[in-house]
């Protein structure tokens, strides 16, 4: 009999525990609302699925268990039942698959107005990357990396000059605007994570890989490494201000191009 | 159902091919250290498998008194942290559970089960044992090595496995390399060994459809994993290329530290695709023995026929060969192709259909039966409900959106090790609990038993049920401490020093467990030859336990499905599968 109490302990405490835990999402800070109402409608149907399971397990268990005289009853296959829960089962999953498949159908889909930046891993920090008044990013390899062209930019790529870079300092961003973040690592997989935004990518040496999200709060935020990158993996942090279009112009007045970087004053 | 009553026993044909002589052991070293009798290489297996896994138990100790306890145990730093991990996943996925699954269980029950006197190709199967073996001294090697083990992850993803900022990078990596290397091979030996056996060596009368679905559960897991494996194999060969020699399979243009390597034009994410190729059918490799013995465990326990024999069967033929297109639901976020989200997300979530029925059939069997609750049944009952629970948390992470957000945190290792740690360990002990009498002729002690029973459960589901929450947080796991994160609220500390403890408390009682072993093969109640009152050909032999060739002078001849509990107008609840009509009362 404790087990049919542990099996209902089970079932109603882990909802209790779900409902009345202090951990949860952090609270957004960029459009991807969508992704929360998908993870929403999953604890609906996955909670209902568990706790139903668990209480009809705790039941079975209590109404048949071992008592003299009791005798199981002999029933090999039920085909109708069988069918009818695999059809049941597999509407549930077309209902969190569906939202789920449209939300990543616009998380592949880089608004056209999105404008670029660029994060940059390398072993254990963070460098970015901000187009400048020509709005194009200037080419980039690693055999061009050297003590002061931290992230190998081509030197011979015109659209790289004005390009404006940030190492070991905040990156920002306007808010309410749509970015396309462009990730590149320098040496190990590296992920770009900021858990109030909600997306993340991988950093993955020798390629581009790519995402976008739209700020929608201005705020500080914690860039963390979410890819495994060797010992000081814990400690790759950075941090994403989201300021008001003002603020970031102010901002980005100040900041130093690749050109003034690499010809230092003298 | 034809498969359910019994045929007439002249109906089952004569055998086709005469029986081999058996290979017959002299000496003391070839009856127990060489031994060919595949029991006999089961419980090799079986043993070495345990012994490494406590290896990789308190490692797990080790991790959570740090995340607990961050920075007070001088002894754990970053770089043996990394080591602690790796070697605990990595020890826990292929030298425990998959050396325990396959070659403990698949060897002990296998030819005893299809009626077999032994597997098909003896010789072969005693060297898979030998080269498991060697496997694993050379990883606990790395313990010695200059430098340590490997602290890459037990996803080993290249370049960062290589090269200077992880931990064992120098000779670590290297004997990790060799040991997976040679366990495979080893695999192979005992995979086609199970394969065969299952396919060319059943007795008379055993068809396919006539198999226990532990026999279905570990033949599928094996075919998967003589599958699966080779890619392993190829990324791990190719890695200790780039590492000893040079060669850039994997390796693109890097530089580290400020320091231009020579490496160019290797593709990492190439190595991750094998490697997932591989991983993620593992999980099922070690799944589906699980569902097969827990299905027998369920069945015999609650004295019911498993409900829905025949669709247990295709689900678990279905996942296994689902289970291949997968893979990349581990990469939603490593940048392939975008559009790979919407494939592998769909066929993610269909698996879920085959899990879900296995699921209601196990819950359905229990309906209407008559439930003893024994320790392999509470053992099978946790299962379910830890399996269950894993399960359901794979829809969040199958669905590349929902993945997002999730991936690389705690969730994660809470999902996993709830589906793939806890459920598999729980069938694990059902299994022990259950097979022991036919083992060593001996119970084990029933108390003892129900104390380990307890505080496994509660305190695994303790373990890493909250833990979700953390992840969904935003927790990031493989972090050796969390330092101060603005988005983290010194609640999640007091919750990590709750988990360790529940940590340690279920560590302890394993100790139970292993005395247990141990003491119940003196001390134990003589079990007789069918204590379950079971209806498997391995209740069934002349001896227990069986003795080499398992059957005496004839082969059992099967008549019937494993699963003939409580059939009306029996004497008893139970028909063996070897017995031809059943007395009817009265
Ligand atoms: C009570 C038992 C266990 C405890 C307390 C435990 C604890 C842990 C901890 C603390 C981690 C590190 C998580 C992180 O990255 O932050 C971990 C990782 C892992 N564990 Fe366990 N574990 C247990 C049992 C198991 C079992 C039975 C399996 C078998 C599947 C398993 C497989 C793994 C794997 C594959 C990893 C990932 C290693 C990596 O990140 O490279 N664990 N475990
Ligand atoms: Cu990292
Ligand atoms: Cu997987």
């Amino acid at each position: 009999m404790p087990i049919v109490i542990a099996l209902v302990l089970i079932a109603v405490g882990s909802v209790a525990f779900h409902l009345w835990n202090p951990w949860w999402l952090t609270p957004i800070a960029s459009n991807w609302q969508y992704i929360d109402a998908t993870i929403a409608i999953t604890f609906w149907i996955t909670g209902v699925v568990f706790t139903a399971v668990i209480l009809f397990m705790a039941y079975c268990v209590f109404r048949f268990r071992h008592i003299p005289g009791r005798q199981a009853a002999y029933e090999p296959e039920n085909k109708k039942l069988e069918w009818w829960l695999a059809i049941v089962t597999g509407v549930g999953v077309a209902a969190m698959l569906t939202p789920g498949l449209f939300v990543w159908s616009q998380f592949v889909t880089v608004p056209a107005n999105a404008t670029e930046f660029e994060a940059v891993g390398q072993q254990w920090n963070w460098a970015f990357r901000l187009p400048g008044k020509s709005g194009r990013l200037g080419t980039s390899d690693v055999k061009y990396i050297s003590s002061d062209n931290p992230l190998g930019v081509n030197p011979n790529d015109p659209n790289g000059k004005d390009n404006i870079v940030i190492v070991g300092d905040d990156l920002h961003l306007p808010v309410g605007k749509p970015v396309k973040v462009l990730l590149r690592s320098v040496d190990v997989v590296h992920d770009f994570y900021v858990p109030e935004f909600r997306a993340k990518m991988d950093l993955m040496p020798g390629m581009v890989t790519r995402f976008w999200f739209t700020p929608i709060r201005t705020g500080e935020f914690e860039i963390l490494c979410a890819g495994f990158c060797g010992v000081g993996h814990p400690q790759m942090r950075g941090k994403v201000v989201v300021d008001t279009e003002s603020d970031y112009q102010t901002w980005l007045g100040k900041q130093q191009t690749f050109a003034q970087l690499s010809t230092p004053a003298k | 159902m034809s498969e359910v009553t019994a045929d007439t026993v002249g109906s089952i044909g004569p055998a086709e091919v005469p029986e081999v002589e058996l290979y017959h052991a002299h000496t003391w070293l070839t009856k127990y250290v060489f031994c060919q009798d595949a029991k006999v290489i089961a419980i090799q297996y079986s043993l070495t498998a345990m012994a490494i896994g406590l290896v990789a138990l308190v490692l797990s100790w080790l991790m959570r008194l740090q995340l607990a306890f961050p920075g007070e145990f001088s002894l754990i730093q970053s770089d043996n942290y990394y080591q602690f991990i790796t070697m605990h996943g990595m020890i826990m996925v292929i030298y425990l559970l998959t050396a325990l699954f396959l070659g403990g269980f698949g060897n002990y029950l296998i030819p005893l089960m299809v009626g077999a006197r032994d597997m098909a190709f003896p010789y072969v199967n005693m060297l898979s044992y030998w080269i498991y073996l060697l496997a694993v001294l050379i990883l606990v090697a790395g313990f010695f090595a200059p430098g340590g083990p490997t602290g890459a992850g037990w996803t080993l993803y290249p370049p960062q496995a290589i090269l200077s900022g992880t931990p064992g990078h120098e000779w670590g990596i290297i004997l990790m390399m060799a040991s997976l290397i040679l366990f495979i091979i080893g695999f192979t030996m005992g995979g086609l060994n199970y394969v065969v056996t299952v396919l060319q060596c059943r007795t008379r009368g055993m068809t396919l459809m006539r198999l226990p679905l532990t026999v279905w559960g570990i033949f599928t897991a094996t075919v998967m994993a003589l599958l699966a494996f080779p890619a392993l194999f190829v990324g791990c060969v190719m890695m200790t290329l780039d590492r000893m020699l040079g060669t850039s399979f994997f390796m693109p243009s890097i530089v580290e530290l400020g320091q231009q390597l020579t490496y160019s034009g290797g593709s990492p994410i190439l190595f991750q695709h094998l490697f997932w190729f591989f991983g993620h059918p593992e999980v099922y490799i070690v799944a589906l023995p699980a569902f097969g013995i827990v299905s027998d465990l369920i069945s015999t326990h609650a004295r019911k026929n498993i409900f829905g024999y025949r669709m247990m069967v295709w689900a678990i033929v279905g996942i296994g060969a689902l289970s291949f297109i997968v893979w990349a639901h581990h990469m939603y976020v490593s940048g392939m192709d975008s559009y790979f989200g919407f494939f592998f997300a769909t066929t993610t979530l269909i698996i879920a259909v085959p899990t879900a029925i296995k699921v209601y059939n196990w819950v359905l069997t229990l309906w209407r039966g008559d439930i003893h609750l024994t320790v392999p049944m509470l053992f099978a009952l946790a299962f379910i409900v830890t399996f269950v629970n894993g399960g359901l948390t794979g829809l969040f992470l199958g669905n590349v959106v929902v993945d997002v957000p999730l991936s690389a945190t705690l969730f994660v290792v809470a999902h996993f090790h709830m589906v793939m740690g806890v459920a598999p360990i729980m069938t694990v002990f059902g299994g022990i609990y259950h097979w022991y009498p036919k083992v060593t002729g001996r119970m084990l002690n029933e108390t003892l038993g129900r104390v380990h029973f307890w505080v496994t459960f509660v305190g695994a589901y303790a373990i890493f049920f909250p833990m979700h929450y953390l992840g969904l947080l935003g927790v990031p796991r493989r972090y050796y401490e969390l330092g101060d994160t603005a988005f983290i609220p010194p609640s999640a500390a007091t919750l990590n020093v709750f988990i360790t403890v529940a940590a340690l408390i279920v560590g302890a009682a394993q100790m139970v467990f292993l005395f247990n072993l141990f003491w119940s093969l003196s001390r134990g109640k003589e079990s007789g030859p069918n204590p379950w009152r079971a209806n498997t050909l391995e209740w069934q032999t002349p001896q227990t336990p069986p003795g080499h060739g398992n059957w005496g002078k004839e082969l059992p001849v099967v008549y019937r499905w494993p699963y003939d509990y409580s059939v009306p107008g029996a004497e008893q609840d139970f028909i063996p599968q070897n017995q031809p009509a059943f007395a009817k009362v009265g």
